[in-house]
């Protein structure tokens, strides 16, 4: 099932009673996702995903646009009407009710000509249990398992009526890394199998990076970007997206166009052709630093911390905004760790370039 | 560590103190009491020691009257004032305006003088030569004779002695569930919704497990609180409960001890071990009751 | 678009019997609330009715034209209220005093020393919350006969001092303050009652409020003690004072004289409720009983 957001906006009055403002939550939100694919909705904490993902439930009524599930208008439903599987952040797993009574329960909501018999519950339940590989543990209660035995169990109770549509609230912050790492392979999996149309929020980029087949990036209840992870990360629309993918963190300097190349203080680093000439924002990817001798842009150097596959040259540059400069390169290059300072040359493609006013992206080509 | 030791102490003494003099001893004294025949207050000297004592309650009609009087409001206020409390605080958790004030409202009586009020009520209630009180007005509106409430029948008696305990447990009920009510977490009731719940299996599959400890918190306080019921009748009916016929346990044991019939410590003490054996029955049987119902994490 | 009127149509139906179960809600609410005000709105009524417009209602009226201020002097004068009221006073706040006193160092030492037989200790006075108070009141009577302090404040007080569940709930919350801190002030050179009192008892100061606040209802509504222990009018509290207005003062016909009495009695701790509503809320719900 394709689902469609258009114009959707939703305000909160504002908890400050003597203002009378309001807190825009979601502004004038809209895309498409397209059937069968798993979207993560990413953005920093208090940006707004929750909301957007509470109007895509219903438990939220937005304050004006649309939803469309297909082509059925569904801004009025009532959620229990939607057909949305909703996995909480906090999994909201029933404490008294068994793993088995916890599926079984939105089954048993249904009525006249869906009412289900007790056996064809139990089949119902025990099939998607199979499928989140949990039909071992039916008859325990949800306080007698592991966090990531836990959100597969939320998970099963969601998908359990077929779901047009799931939703997935934070549905790993609860776990621990190496859980993380594991059931986000296992959400990637499930999603597949049923090929259900999927949403998810987190504030963690790599997550959403990692199983993602769109991504959503958002701030202050607005969208940055729309796209493929790959493509997001690689053509960062501003510099807010760029500096919230990837980690470490893209290193910004201050630098300035001129003269057809662009200069970081007296280096220039590079060579290139654009409209826009002045002071600019030079973001660097942490792995587009090569170091060389005669390298354009000379640092600091601070240390050098080995990860085994890479290093990680750890240096410094005044006109860095962060105090380090954390550069990824293959182990194969060998450093000269008794001199103070290291000259890196810069891969092209992992450079983006933003207005210092605005943080808009400037396109440029290389001369 | 010795040191810490006896610094210990020293911190735990004033306590330690009051809790062996008002607590510890009377409690090992109060046993003794109960088995001693014949204690003579004045002169301090017994008779003999067995059962005389706890035979004598047993048979006095007074004590009977006081049981039965007792386990009738039991089993009256507890599952009233609980089933009452619960609706109440389902209608607060549900409304936004004016809920503070309801809230307000309700605890009220909590922190008024048992006495004092009990006397308010015994006014409204009271048939005099002088009025028939405001309760029997009520009554005569809708085609009833007047009853006199206080010095009246025995049910009429025991239906404002019922209704004032009523009045006087509510705020602590309401309170505690509704601060249960709050703590369940929100994300159940959404997660139910979208499974398209009805609000009656909502409260009957979720709300009510989720605060059955509360509740059977309330019940077992609510059943100890009841059996040792007693300023509620003295207000309503006066410090002579026994010529009232309204005398709960508690005023019993206060009776044989002091008052008109007082001076006998040892039939007092037999009362009193009689009542904490209910009490501790009821509460048993509770406990293995609850431990069948309710949801424990 | 079919589709749409037919969700409108539901959306309707479920605001409609929204707007009912609301109507019910409240209905029911404010029957309740009558209830619990209805008494309060009779006894000021009544108290500012005089006796002779009182008498002279057969059937009692549900307002008064004429409100007369007589009953509060008669209250004061002709029955020594105002004694009773100073009795009280002196009784709770001596009472809650020596609690606090006591209540502080053991919850301390329970909650931060180390010494044999700690736990031991710890369990049976927490076994100590389920004797009632009917069966050590009656030792207790007899005691204070004996010793002759019958009639005296420190027989109506120390008696009624300890309350085993207040040290558990101090306890449980000088328990929550990290070890770190403990170390920290030892390190500086702090002595253990200096911490206690210029740590501890500060983070803890709203359980300490709580407790006493709870203990301040406790003392002022203390009824079957003191009625056990004075039979002096001049030690009367508050309740027993009523009972005594009951039975033996004004004659026991002038009602509006005796709820003259009845509201001030009750003044004091309606307007300390309204005054800490909330911690006295928060309190019960933590620590509270009656019931």
């Amino acid at each position: 099932m394709k689902v469609v957001l258009e114009n959707l906006t939703k305000k909160f009055p504002s908890k400050n009673k003597k203002e009378h403002s309001e807190v825009v939550a979601v502004n004038n939100f809209s895309f498409e996702i397209p059937d069968g694919k798993l979207v993560g909705l990413l953005g920093p904490s208090g940006c707004g995903k929750s909301t957007a993902l509470n109007l895509i439930s219903g438990l939220l009524k937005p304050t004006s646009g649309k939803i469309f599930f297909g082509d059925d208008d569904v801004t009025t439903i009532p959620p229990e009407n939607r057909g949305v599987g909703l996995v909480f952040q906090s999994y909201a797993l029933y404490p008294h009710l068994t793993v088995r009574q916890n599926i079984i329960f939105p089954l048993e909501n249904l009525k006249g000509k869906n009412k289900l018999s007790k056996e064809e519950m139990n089949k119902k339940a025990l099939e998607i249990a199979k499928l989140v590989q949990i039909d071992k543990l039916m008859d325990r209660k949800p306080s007698e398992l592991s966090g990531g035995q836990q959100q597969r169990v939320a998970i099963a109770r969601a998908l359990v009526k077929i779901p047009k549509v799931l939703l997935l609230d934070e549905p790993l912050s609860n776990l621990d890394a190496r859980l993380r790492l594991q059931t986000r392979e296992e959400i990637r999996r499930i999603q597949k199998e049923t090929g259900i149309t999927t949403v998810f929020v987190t504030h963690d980029q790599e997550e959403a990076m990692s199983i993602s087949d769109l991504i959503i990036v958002m701030k202050d209840g607005v969208i940055q970007q729309i796209g493929e992870p790959q493509s997001v990360y690689d053509n960062p629309v501003n510099l807010f997206v760029a500096q919230f993918l990837g980690t470490p963190q893209i290193t910004v300097f201050s630098g300035e166009i001129k003269n057809g190349g662009l200069y970081i203080g007296e280096d220039k680093v590079l060579s290139i052709i654009t409209d826009y000439s002045g002071p600019v924002k030079v973001g660097v990817r942490p792995e587009g630093y090569i170091p060389a001798a005669d390298g354009a842009l000379s640092c600091n150097l601070c240390r050098i911390e080995v990860m085994g596959r890479d290093i990680s040259v750890v240096s410094s540059n005044p006109l860095a905004e962060s105090e380090i400069i954390r550069s990824i390169i293959s182990s194969d290059n060998k450093i000269d760790t008794s001199s103070a300072t290291v000259r890196f040359n810069l891969k092209p493609s992992k450079v983006h370039l933003f207005r210092p006013d605005n943080g808009e992206r400037i396109d440029f080509s290389l001369n | 560590m010795d040191k810490q030791n006896n610094k210990a102490w020293l911190y735990l003494i004033p306590a330690l103190i009051f809790i062996g003099v008002f607590m510890v001893y009377p409690l090992v004294d109060v046993l003794i009491y109960s088995f001693e025949e014949g204690y003579n207050s004045a002169s301090q000297t017994y008779n003999g020691v067995g059962g005389y004592n706890y035979s004598f309650v047993l048979r006095d009609p007074y004590f009977l009257q006081a049981v039965k009087n007792t386990f009738i409001l039991v089993i009256i206020t507890v599952p009233l004032s609980t089933g009452i409390a619960l609706l109440i605080s389902v209608g607060l958790s549900s409304i936004k305006p004016l809920r503070n004030l309801f809230q307000t409202v309700y605890f009220l009586p909590y922190v008024t003088n048992t006495l004092a009020v009990g006397l308010v009520f015994m006014i409204l209630f009271k048939k005099t030569p002088y009025s028939d009180g405001l309760v029997n007005l009520l009554i005569n509106w809708f085609g009833g004779s007047s009853v006199d409430f206080i010095d009246g029948p025995y049910a009429a008696k025991m239906f404002v002695l019922c209704f004032y305990t009523i009045w006087v447990v509510m705020p602590f009920k309401i309170l505690i569930l509704t601060s249960a009510l709050a703590s369940v977490n929100r994300d159940y009731y959404n997660a139910a919704k979208v499974d398209g719940t009805s609000p009656f299996r909502i409260f009957r599959r979720i709300t009510l497990p989720m605060i059955s400890p509360m509740l059977f918190y309330l019940i077992i306080t609510g059943f100890i609180g009841a059996f040792k019921a007693y300023s509620d009748a003295v207000a309503l009916f006066g410090t002579d409960l026994n010529a009232a016929g309204m005398n709960t346990i508690v005023g019993y044991i206060y009776d044989m001890l002091y008052g008109n019939s007082g001076g006998y410590p040892s039939y007092a003490s037999a009362a009193a071990i009689i009542l904490f054996i209910i009490v501790l029955t009821i509460t048993c049987i509770n406990l293995i009751v609850r431990r069948r119902f309710v949801h424990t994490k | 678009m079919t589709n749409l009127s037919n969700y409108e149509k539901t959306e309707k139906k479920v605001s409609v019997r929204k707007k009912f179960f609301n109507v019910i809600v409240y209905t029911l609410l404010s029957i309740w609330g009558l209830m619990v005000l209805f008494p309060f709105y009779w006894m000021i009524l009544s108290s500012v009715k005089s006796y002779s417009a009182y008498s002279s209602e057969f059937v009692p009226k549900f307002f008064t034209l004429s409100p007369t201020l007589e009953n509060f002097f008669d209250a004061f004068t002709a029955v020594p209220l105002a004694d009773y009221f100073v009795n009280t006073l002196i009784f709770t706040v001596l009472t809650t005093a020596v609690m606090l006193a006591v209540i502080i160092p053991a919850a301390f030492a329970f909650a931060r020393l180390n010494f044999k037989g700690k736990n031991l200790l710890f369990t049976l006075i927490l076994a100590l919350m389920m004797i009632p108070n009917e069966l050590v009141i009656i030792t207790n009577f007899t005691t204070i006969t004996n010793l002759d302090m019958r009639n005296t404040f420190s027989g109506l007080i120390f008696p009624s001092v300890m309350s085993v569940f207040y040290i558990y709930l101090l306890r449980e919350n000088f328990a929550q303050i990290p070890d770190d801190l403990y170390y920290a002030a030892k390190v500086d050179g702090t002595s253990d009652f200096k911490y206690m009192m210029k740590v501890m008892v500060p983070i803890c100061r709203p359980t300490i409020i709580t407790v006493t606040i709870l203990k301040v209802i406790e003392c002022w509504n203390s009824y079957v003690w003191p009625r056990l222990i004075t039979d002096d009018q001049n030690y009367f509290l508050v309740s027993n004072g009523i009972q005594e207005i009951r039975e033996n003062g004004f004659g026991r016909e002038n009602i509006p004289a005796m709820m003259a009495a009845v509201v001030v009695i009750s003044i004091p701790l309606i307007v300390l409720f309204l005054i800490f509503r909330k911690k006295i809320m928060e309190g019960v719900a933590r620590g509270g009983t009656k019931g």
